[in-house]
């Protein structure tokens, strides 16, 4: 996903001369073809991430679309107020291609594990927040946002994950997807916990619960057009996502449910990473389980929350 | 020289119409920096207030954005946009804010959040040399704002990038809100810290030979290959001697009419 996301970039810089790469302190090689064609356009600045936001903001002002490459948590922690004041108040067509969204970067510990990033840009005005499933949509999205006005956070998985989106399914911001309709449960995800969902889904229909999918690759703009019909049907409603549970995808729906698209004895349950930084390292897949998102304990949890219900 | 120092009394005097309406502001912040604001606007920058965006202009960036007063008078002089905007400073549908923003014709990119504008004015020198375009981009700092560690990120960009296109002009008039500058965050080696970042450095008093700023401008770059900065000796509260580094007067809300004439007034004597 993060090398065809690059990949779209470069393609999306060769038709249109305003599109702008800006790396901090990426792996060498990074687009080295960028480089080597469109050097006027390649910048690295090195480790100075909130300069980075103000001089992509100064591009962008002057009519380019900068696309700034590098690790989640320092564009979303460090570079917050850049990215309100200088980006999103003037509503400036910059690109934040962040890295590692989630528990990608397990065993480099919480400096490096992005899992606020969805609650932090949701809550900046104009900021769309995107965060692929699959290389497939990553593409989709990337070429999307060159004509979309204003910034975009892009949450960036680790790469190899099962291609599940449909390009006959279309894309656009603000569009959720229905990939099966809901039966006694909805799950709702974002990003890679579209593939974990999927998975669940055939576990559970072994067990005789009916579930469906609507995977939302923007958290923002929310689909309330495509969301409200689907809760209002379906008693239990649970949202899924790498990230803590205050303030990303489940609070994005839970509000939703809480002001009234609601079926009349609806159940919501938010599964995410609890309000803790994560403990340990290992791999991804070690974290995802250690804190329920694997598909067995998500498995686990709806259905003895279903059956105590 | 007294022609000049006839402006700037102007420009002061226009401060204290738009305070007399919100009764409150950064007064003394924007009255520091009105000889720098008067010698760009005069003499230096390449702008067009009938067309604010026209690509050819010189960017200008007030990073100390609470200095917006000092700009929106030179602004409103130049014709950017009327005086009849002045009850608008600070006012509930007013576009003047307490600090700038975009919606004010003439000012490029919203300020407020110190740290924020020589980053910005990278990205603008930036783009200028993408588009081979030969404008230039000006931005002034303030000296207690030159503690933000952004300041820094983004000076060492410009020397790498040998942005001559760029000029920093700070307004260095030694006080914060709370202090002095040399109390609360010295800066100092303030001069040397600009060439050990790559800049070609200038500097100038505005008090006493204000238009050596006009000179030092008039033939940039002052080296090929290098960014400029000027470090501009001035005075917080410049124009009325009670507000001289008076830390009262570094914000003031509910200032009542005898305090703005006698303001107006002291501008007379002081000024002279």
């Amino acid at each position: 996903m993060r090398k065809r996301g690059l990949e779209t970039v470069y393609r999306l810089a060769k038709e249109h001369p305003n599109v702008v790469y800006i790396g901090s302190d990426v792996g060498k090689g990074t687009l080295a073809q960028f480089q080597e064609e469109m050097p006027e356009r390649f910048f690295v600045e090195g480790i100075a991430e909130a300069y980075v936001i103000g001089m992509a903001a100064g591009l962008a002002m002057s009519g380019k679309m900068p696309f700034v490459n590098t690790i989640a948590t320092f564009l979303t922690r460090r570079c917050y107020d850049q990215i309100a004041v200088d980006v999103c108040l003037g509503n400036y067509d910059v690109r934040l291609y962040a890295n590692g969204g989630g528990l990608v970067y397990a065993p480099l510990g919480p400096t490096h594990q992005s899992i606020d990033d969805i609650a932090l840009m949701r809550a900046l005005p104009n900021m769309t927040v995107f965060c692929p499933c699959d290389a497939d949509e990553m593409e989709r999205g990337i070429r999307a946002s060159y004509d979309h006005k204003g910034p975009v956070y892009i949450r960036v998985a680790r790469g190899g994950d099962p291609i599940v989106s449909k390009a006959e399914a279309g894309f656009a911001f603000g569009k959720a997807l229905v990939f099966k309709q809901p039966g006694d449960l909805l799950l709702i995800s974002t990003g890679i916990t579209c593939q974990i969902s999927l998975k669940v889904i055939e576990a559970l229909a072994e067990r005789g619960i009916s579930a469906g999918l609507c995977h939302l690759p923007t958290v923002k703009p929310l689909d309330r057009d495509t969301l409200e019909p689907l809760l209002r049907q379906s008693r239990f409603v649970a949202t899924v996502e790498e990230h803590s549970v205050i303030g990303g995808l489940g609070g994005a729906v839970a509000q939703l449910i809480a002001e009234g698209a609601r079926h009349p004895a609806g159940k919501f349950k938010s599964i995410g990473i609890p309000d803790v930084f994560p403990q340990g390292y290992g791999r991804q897949e070690n974290l995802l389980a250690r804190y329920g998102l694997d598909v067995d304990s998500v498995t686990q949890t709806v259905t003895a929350w279903m059956e105590q219900t | 020289m007294n022609e000049f120092k006839a402006r700037c009394k102007h420009l002061r005097r226009e401060i204290m119409a738009m305070v007399a309406h919100a009764r409150r502001g950064h007064i003394a912040p924007a009255f520091s920096l009105v000889e720098i604001l008067a010698v760009l606007y005069d003499h230096i920058m390449r702008y067009n207030p009938a067309d604010p965006t026209w690509p050819d202009r010189d960017r200008f960036i007030l990073s100390k954005g609470h200095g917006c007063l000092a700009q929106y008078a030179v602004l409103a002089d130049k014709g950017f946009f009327s005086r009849d905007l002045y009850p608008q400073f600070c006012a509930p549908d007013g576009i003047l804010g307490g600090h700038p923003e975009e919606i004010v014709p003439g000012v490029e990119a919203p300020t407020g959040s110190l740290g924020h504008g020589l980053a910005i004015a990278v990205g603008f020198a930036l783009a200028a040399r993408m588009d081979q375009r030969d404008y230039r981009s000006f931005v002034v700092l303030g000296d207690g704002e030159c503690g933000e560690g952004s300041v820094w990120e983004a000076a060492m960009a410009a020397a790498m990038h040998k942005l001559d296109n760029l000029i920093v002009l700070v307004d260095y008039n030694k006080y914060m809100s709370f202090g002095p500058v040399a109390e609360v965050c010295d800066v100092e080696p303030f001069a040397d810290k600009w060439r050990a970042f790559g800049f070609a450095v200038a500097e100038a008093d505005m008090t006493t030979d204000p238009l050596a700023l006009k000179t030092i401008l008039s033939d940039l770059p002052l080296t090929r290959g290098k960014p400029t900065a000027v470090i501009c000796h001035t005075i917080k509260g410049y124009g009325v001697s009670y507000m001289h580094n008076n830390l009262a007067w570094h914000h003031k809300s509910r200032i009542e009419d005898a305090e703005i004439q006698d303001i107006l007034d002291r501008l007379e004597q002081d000024h002279a």
